[in-house]
């Protein structure tokens, strides 16, 4: 197999949770993300998901290095990018863009469209054959908008038409790796496709590498190739779409696709569904051993004293679990 | 405290709830928005109706009207809204009704639940004392007797440890627990209709479920009519009878659910379901977006709203871009405003949509 496009090895964010005014002692820690390890490849997508508080976007965020791990190593395209520093960093970041959630906070309402998507250019004191305005009328054409709208501003948009911008924005160094947060979950339904089907166009003729971050499972069945399951800061599970969707091993997994209300009224009764009881619990205080086990109906003795290790069990499928379901013979 | 005997109106309709060519017009210093424009649909006690739309379809405005919570200013000031049209809850029109009367309504006679209960309710007031506070406005009762009734109800709708936690703030709860507490509320004096604005949205899919299971199980128990207001079509189909698809501050469709999901007959219903990935369905390569992007509320295209992304108004021999269809009955409880006749939505039905819709799925 070639290299890699990103590797992630033992990422671990802790945020300190401190106390008192003066000597500010230590406490406690968010465990928002506790020990990663995963690898994405050229033009592959490769999916987190996971409820809230499972550490999904703060992964993202680490990847793109807007957060500075606590520990582990991120490696992209061969050079260790774990603890550059900013200036350091600044050249590397054509590389590695991200999309945003929010396509109205995520653009400054003060700058004209042509501003916005030709920022990039200006950070990076990148030349462009014809000049920076062909360049970046040349995107807004590639992501489906008019190119003679480059003088006006982001509330003369719609959501869809503004969460564009944001992609071609994204798009105007040609990375090769984009960190999208929810890409569309602020988007409306007929919408939402639109922009799905934009992202799939552009990295086959761009030949991308995305990490989407979603917590819709739907969707992430359609974009991605690959998915990773977090749950409290953790990968428990990680396989191709197809034996994730069909053969979910871990338990969370099941839960999480049974919950999936399906727009079929005559399919509810049908199928069976699994209810989790309560919430995620907090990353603060996170339960011991496997952290699903507060919540998983499968849950035993070993479950509460001894963490199972992310293995694999099925060519390209690893999960974390002591009493996994459709596991393979063995 | 009890409410006054009113003389039925001899004008209102037999059923519980009917919403009668409503329209509700703000003005905006843009312009006048139409947001709900000649709406009508009906409701019985015991029933559920799904109203399915994008954002700006109008539906959040119009279950704001039947509450009551718009800002009518009969002045031309901005931000005001006018509503026409008639809303009929058990015999009383709520558009005609004093805004003192509509209040007194609220709680007893209907009530909400919103998307967010961080903001809908008061973070200087525990829960329990919000829902006591509600309580005591209908029923005469002390407060010992409200706090118990409020720790019941928030042990019906699942709270842990509900004695103590009736005293917490809603900051003190999770996000699943607080819409919990927030249903609580609405239920506590047994409303008859209930109205629930996209309840499950900001939870995650497995407190959803829960949330869902929730509203199900009370729906048997106080036999209310319930409105719920989404614009997922998986939520919708968990728990509606009837389904009413807006669009651009008008009906698109309305029948009954198993209609609306297996033999839609309205262009734009085909492309919301077309457009949604589907967990129950193969994968397909590719999603079949909606073209363009919703209207602007204070430019609604001419005719029939949807025709600047339908497929088939060239179909209509240019009637879709002058003459705005009515509601029209196609089959038993099942209206399509579209100006496409039976023969040509059949035919595209068969030809195109219904082999992208079903074909691929499970038997």
């Amino acid at each position: 197999m070639t290299e890699p496009l990103l590797s992630v090895s033992g990422l671990v964010k802790h945020y300190p949770i401190r106390h008192g005014v003066v000597l500010r002692r230590r406490v406690g820690a968010v465990r928002a993300v506790d020990g990663l390890d995963f690898t994405v490849a050229t033009g592959e997508t490769l999916a987190l998901v996971g409820e809230s508080g499972s550490g999904k976007t703060t992964t993202g965020r680490l990847l793109t290095r807007l957060l500075e791990p606590s520990a582990g190593r991120i490696v992209l395209a061969g050079r260790d990018i774990t603890h550059l520093s900013m200036g350091k960093l600044r050249p590397l970041r054509r590389d590695f863009q991200m999309i945003f959630q929010d396509p109205y906070s995520s653009l400054n309402p003060r700058h004209t469209v042509g501003t916005i998507v030709g920022a990039p250019f200006r950070l990076q004191k990148v030349r462009t054959a014809h000049g920076v305005k062909r360049a970046v009328q040349d995107l807004l054409e590639l992501v489906g908008l008019n190119p003679e709208h480059y003088n006006r501003y982001p509330h003369e948009f719609s959501g869809g038409q503004r969460q564009r911008i944001g992609i071609a924005r994204t798009l105007a160094l040609r990375p090769r790796l984009i960190v999208a947060d929810e890409p569309v979950s602020a988007l409306d339904v007929s919408i939402q496709a639109q922009v799905i089907n934009l992202l799939e166009d552009l990295q086959d003729e761009l030949d991308l590498t995305y990490v989407v971050i979603a917590h819709d499972l739907s969707v992430v069945r359609h974009i991605a190739d690959r998915v990773a399951v977090m749950y409290l800061g953790k990968i428990v599970e990680l396989a191709g779409r197809d034996a994730l969707y069909d053969t979910p091993m871990h338990p969370y997994t099941v839960a999480l696709l049974s919950a999936v209300p399906v727009p079929e009224p005559a399919g509810q009764q049908r199928r069976e569904r699994i209810r989790l009881q309560g919430d995620v619990p907090s990353p603060v205080n996170p339960p011991p051993a496997c952290r699903f086990h507060t919540r998983c109906w499968k849950a035993r003795e070993i479950c509460r004293t001894v963490e199972p290790p992310l293995a694999e069990l099925a060519s390209g499928h690893q999960v974390a679990c002591h009493f996994p379901e459709n596991a393979p013979e063995s | 405290m009890s409410l006054p005997v009113v003389v039925s109106d001899p004008n209102a309709p037999e059923v519980f709830l009917a919403v009668e060519d409503l329209r509700v017009h703000f003005l905006t210093d843009d312009g006048l928005v139409r947001s709900v424009d000649g709406l009508s649909f009906q409701l019985d006690r015991g029933r559920t109706l799904g109203i399915v739309g994008e954002s700006g379809s109008g539906k959040s405005v119009t279950s704001m009207s039947i509450m009551g919570l718009h800002r009518v200013v009969e002045s031309s000031r901005a931000g005001s809204a006018r509503i026409q049209g008639h809303i009929w809850l058990d015999g009383e029109d709520l558009v005609a009704a004093s805004p003192e009367r509509v209040r007194r309504l609220r709680g007893k006679k209907m009530a909400m639940i919103f998307q967010d209960p961080l903001s809908a309710m008061h973070p200087y007031y525990t829960v329990g004392d919000q829902i006591i506070e509600a309580y005591r406005i209908h029923n005469d009762v002390s407060r010992k007797v409200a706090r118990k009734h409020a720790v019941d109800l928030l042990g019906r709708v699942g709270i842990p440890r509900p004695a103590a936690r009736v005293d917490d703030y809603p900051h003190q709860f999770s996000g699943g627990m607080r819409q919990r507490a927030m249903i609580a509320m609405a239920l506590s004096c047994d409303p008859e209709l209930l109205i629930a604005d996209e309840p499950t949205t900001a939870l995650d899919v497995t407190v959803q479920a829960q949330i869902l299971d929730l509203i199900r199980d009370l729906r048997a128990e106080f036999n209310s009519a319930v409105i719920i207001i989404t614009h997922d079509l998986g939520v919708v189909a968990e728990l509606a009878d009837d389904i009413l698809v807006m669009y651009a501050g008008r009906a698109a469709e309305h029948g009954a659910a198993e209609h609306i999901f297996r033999a839609p007959q309205h262009p734009y219903t085909w492309g919301l379901l077309g457009s949604m990935p589907r967990l129950d369905r193969a994968r397909a390569e590719r999603l079949r977006p909606i073209r363009g992007t919703p209207p602007s509320l204070i430019n609604v295209p001419s005719g029939c709203p949807f025709h600047p992304r339908c497929d088939y108004a060239e179909l209509t021999g240019g009637d879709s871009l002058t003459d705005v269809p009515g509601m029209r009955e196609i089959g038993p409880g099942h209206q399509i405003a579209c100006h496409l006749d039976a023969e040509q939505r059949l035919r595209i039905w068969r030809r195109d949509i219904a082999p992208k819709l079903s074909s691929e799925g499970t038997a």
